[in-house]
């Protein structure tokens, strides 16, 4: 059973915000963004997360995911399509014979509030239903009023449950914690409890991913490899809708991680909107001119 | 094979640039009564960009008689908030031609476009509109009784590591209270200087109220030594300030002089680690390290030494080095073969003493001064490296156990410019700062600057501030 190590280092919101501000204007020009465009196609977690959901949307949004722009060979695949546990099935079969991968949210999201063993039945579910990946969602409350252990032993459970076959992500909520220093804690428990990758949001409250957030999450994946040797990703998501924000992104990671977490394996875009606005720059970049929106399928 | 390499981003404006610059004297563009020209070049390519008229003691004469007269006809009459109208009026045309601005000061002294982008020409313009607001409100910062008074005729002699910023440093409050002005800008770096002098006449500021004498060391000799000078302001090297101080000595103008600095970084153990790697890195790479308030000299607790000089060690090779026009360019060029020379011989002195060098992997560019971010651990107070201004990308790191030891470490300099210190603890910090010897101390970041906060040195980095109210006083008799 891994174990919580006692503190974490502390982080000083100024300068961080600075720093990531900084990142942010990084000039990404010609063959730069056309290879920063197709790296974030490549990346992209092709997300739909509504009560509305249903099997033909999900079908559709696989179509999208596995050919994002017909017509254009060079456009790759998305790394996956995250869906509801009951939408695995769909997605599942959608999806089959393509590297495509099928994510499914697990254990209560988006609250995380419920008991261990709904949150570890939740899981098993996804599992049983062909779930390549699970993205998990912490108790921010029980995080938050100092339960550190009872939130390490649910990630450790569920990562158990899912083995060594299925990827998981967990999910921090970064919107609820308050500040660097929680994220900061919350990164480094979730990555020592078992997480393969750290996530940002689920997307469901005011603030999902931010520039900050994502480098403080950078920081504690690097301080982990340096201390463990093992190369753990990173899951942005939420509100990422524009080539320059996931560019931005990828400067980031980049620059603190560096060119190694450059990969579907070890770093993910939870979006929907996103694709579109990459499929729109990347034909900018190959043609030197915009195509109307109607050009790109909407799905 | 590198994934996601950032293609070259150049800045794309070109400004324009004269062949020739004579002299700004009394409104009007004269050649030098010298009849002598300099050059000044491109340190990224070592190309020539223009020729410099080479003002000499009749120039200078002449500069300062033009002054004399504006200030006695026009400039000390003219009502307080029309004096601020000028004043806003060129803080605005820098603001305007901004772009073009950033591009010919990272032309003509080597420094990243991103920093004359985003910090020295709005921070210009900044100081420009601060010190204008100042200019009718003046008596509000005066003691009970007392009128503000301005001096006369100012010698205002600037470096080349911030040459438009230093330049609206001294020029902006020394115009809002009232004064005229010769100003000098630094020989390897007058481009910017002379574009403002073109903005002051675009302006219209009365004939004779600013004054731009180019030339080199005896350009500012005859400056500082002209009789009908009430005040000098210089900002440069210790060296020349000594030689500046002993020459007014028995006179009764005024001097203000901000000098060098081998400014202490303190990081603590408890400090919020990677925040204060970023504070180092700017602290001492910003500007190539041309930077008098630098922190040159990095005091970390024993007990992280090791780590810090781990991740220091890794984010040196994420530093970009190479065109200075170059959006992405960390590190530009070292201002001058000189310079380069400089540090060239300060750091060969450092691997002699024993100390361990650590620098940035990466190519230097072919043409132009350069040199990679570097920075030497095993450093002992006895070091040159750890006493002399390198005033290049070099950081000396030192160790101390306690706080008590910091500090004394950190005092232990003829110098007292800026420091900084990093812990997550708030009364360790204020108890250090309240103890170091230093005109600026910055906690838990580095490099902070606003038109509002004096700044200025102790002991041998000068003395009177500039910026803020206290940097309006140095121009005031009072």
């Amino acid at each position: 059973m891994p174990t919580l190590t006692s503190s974490s280092v502390s982080v000083d919101a100024v300068m961080l915000e600075s720093r990531a501000a900084a990142l942010a204007k990084r000039s990404i020009k010609t063959s730069a963004k056309l290879e920063g465009i197709t790296l974030a196609i490549r990346c992209i977690d092709l997300t739909t997360l509504e009560g509305k959901d249903s099997r033909g949307r999900v079908r559709s949004l696989c179509a999208k995911a596995r050919n994002p722009r017909p017509g254009w060979p060079n456009v790759p695949s998305v790394a996956a399509v995250c869906v509801y546990p009951n939408l695995v099935p769909v997605a599942k079969e959608a999806l089959r014979g393509t590297p495509v991968k099928v994510a499914s949210v697990a254990t209560a999201f988006p609250s995380g509030l419920s008991s261990l063993e709904v949150k570890l039945a939740d899981t098993a579910a996804a599992l049983a239903s062909g779930a390549d990946e699970i993205d998990m969602v912490i108790d921010r409350g029980a995080f938050l009023s100092g339960d550190e252990g009872s939130v390490f032993g649910e990630i450790a459970a569920v990562k158990q449950l899912c083995g060594s076959a299925a990827h998981l992500k967990v999910i921090l909520e970064t919107g609820e914690l308050g500040t660097y220093d929680n994220i900061r804690r919350a990164s480094d428990l979730a990555l020592e409890a078992g997480a393969d990758t750290i996530k940002t949001s689920t997307g469901k409250v005011g603030t999902n991913a931010t520039f900050p957030t994502a480098l403080v999450m950078c920081e504690a994946i690097r301080d982990f490899a340096r201390r463990t040797g093992e190369r753990r990703g990173l899951k942005v998501a939420g509100g990422v809708r524009t080539t320059k924000q996931a560019l931005t992104y990828l400067v980031i990671v980049k620059e603190t991680l560096g060119d190694a977490w450059l990969t579907p394996d070890r770093f993910r875009i939870g979006a929907s909107a996103l694709l579109d606005d990459l499929l729109m720059q990347l034909e900018k970049e190959e043609t030197g001119h915009y195509a109307g929106t109607d050009y790109i399928p909407k799905d | 094979m590198a994934i996601f390499d950032y293609a070259p981003a150049p800045e794309s404006v070109r400004p324009q640039i004269r062949d020739d610059y004579g002299l700004f004297i009394d409104g009007r563009w004269s050649p030098p009564a010298s009849g002598a020209y300099f050059e000044t070049v491109n340190p990224a390519t070592e190309t020539t960009l223009a020729r410099i008229a080479y003002a000499n003691d009749a120039d200078v004469d002449r500069a300062v008689r033009a002054a004399r007269k504006a200030y006695d006809k026009y400039w000390r009459k003219l009502k307080p908030a029309d004096r601020a109208k000028y004043i806003y009026r060129i803080a605005r045309a820098i603001t305007e031609r901004s772009r073009e601005l950033a591009v010919l000061e990272t032309m003509d002294g080597g420094k990243p476009i991103k920093e004359s982008r985003d910090f020295d020409i709005p921070a210009s313009a900044a100081h420009f509109f601060y010190n204008a607001g100042w200019a009718d409100k003046l008596e509000w910062i005066m003691r009970a009784g007392r009128e503000p008074q301005s001096l006369g005729v100012c010698g205002q002699i600037v470096p080349w590591n911030f040459p438009l910023l230093m330049a609206a440093w001294k020029l902006a409050p020394a115009l809002a209270c009232g004064n005229t002005v010769v100003l000098k800008p630094a020989e390897t770096t007058p481009l910017t200087a002379l574009a403002l002098a073109q903005i002051i006449e675009e302006a219209d500021l009365p004939p004779g109220v600013v004054n731009v004498v180019t030339g080199d060391g005896t350009t500012g000799a005859a400056l500082v030594e002209h009789p009908d000078v009430d005040k000098i302001a210089f900002t440069g090297s210790t060296e020349v300030g000594k030689m500046i101080a002993r020459r007014l000595g028995g006179s009764d103008k005024r001097l203000t002089l901000e000098l060098g600095g081998k400014a202490a970084h303190i990081v603590f153990a408890d400090a919020p680690m990677d925040q204060a790697i970023e504070g180092v890195v700017n602290g001492i790479y910003f500007n190539q390290g041309h930077v008098c308030c630098a922190g040159s000299r990095l005091l970390v607790e024993e007990r992280v030494h090791d780590e810090i000089v781990v991740r220091l060690t890794e984010r040196l090779q994420t530093l970009r080095l190479g065109d200075p026009l170059d959006k992405n360019t960390d590190i530009g060029a070292i201002n001058s073969r000189a310079q380069l020379e400089k540090i060239e011989e300060l750091v060969r002195s450092g691997v002699e003493q024993g100390a361990t060098l650590v620098q940035q992997q990466c190519d230097l560019p072919s043409r132009g001064f350069f040199f990679p971010a570097s920075f030497f651990s095993n450093v002992h107070q006895s070091h040159r490296i750890a006493r002399e201004e390198i005033f290049g990308p070099v950081l000396s790191i030192l160790t101390f156990r306690t706080p008590d030891e910091a500090v004394e470490k950190a005092n232990n300099t003829p110098y007292g410019l800026s420091a900084g210190v990093w812990t997550e603890k708030g009364s360790k910090n204020m108890w250090v700062a309240q103890r170091l010897r230093a005109g600026v101390v910055w906690c838990n970041t580095f490099n902070q600057f606003d038109p509002s906060s004096p700044f200025g040195g102790y002991r041998e980095s000068g003395f009177g501030r500039e910026g803020g109210v206290h940097g309006l006083f140095e121009y005031l008799a009072h």
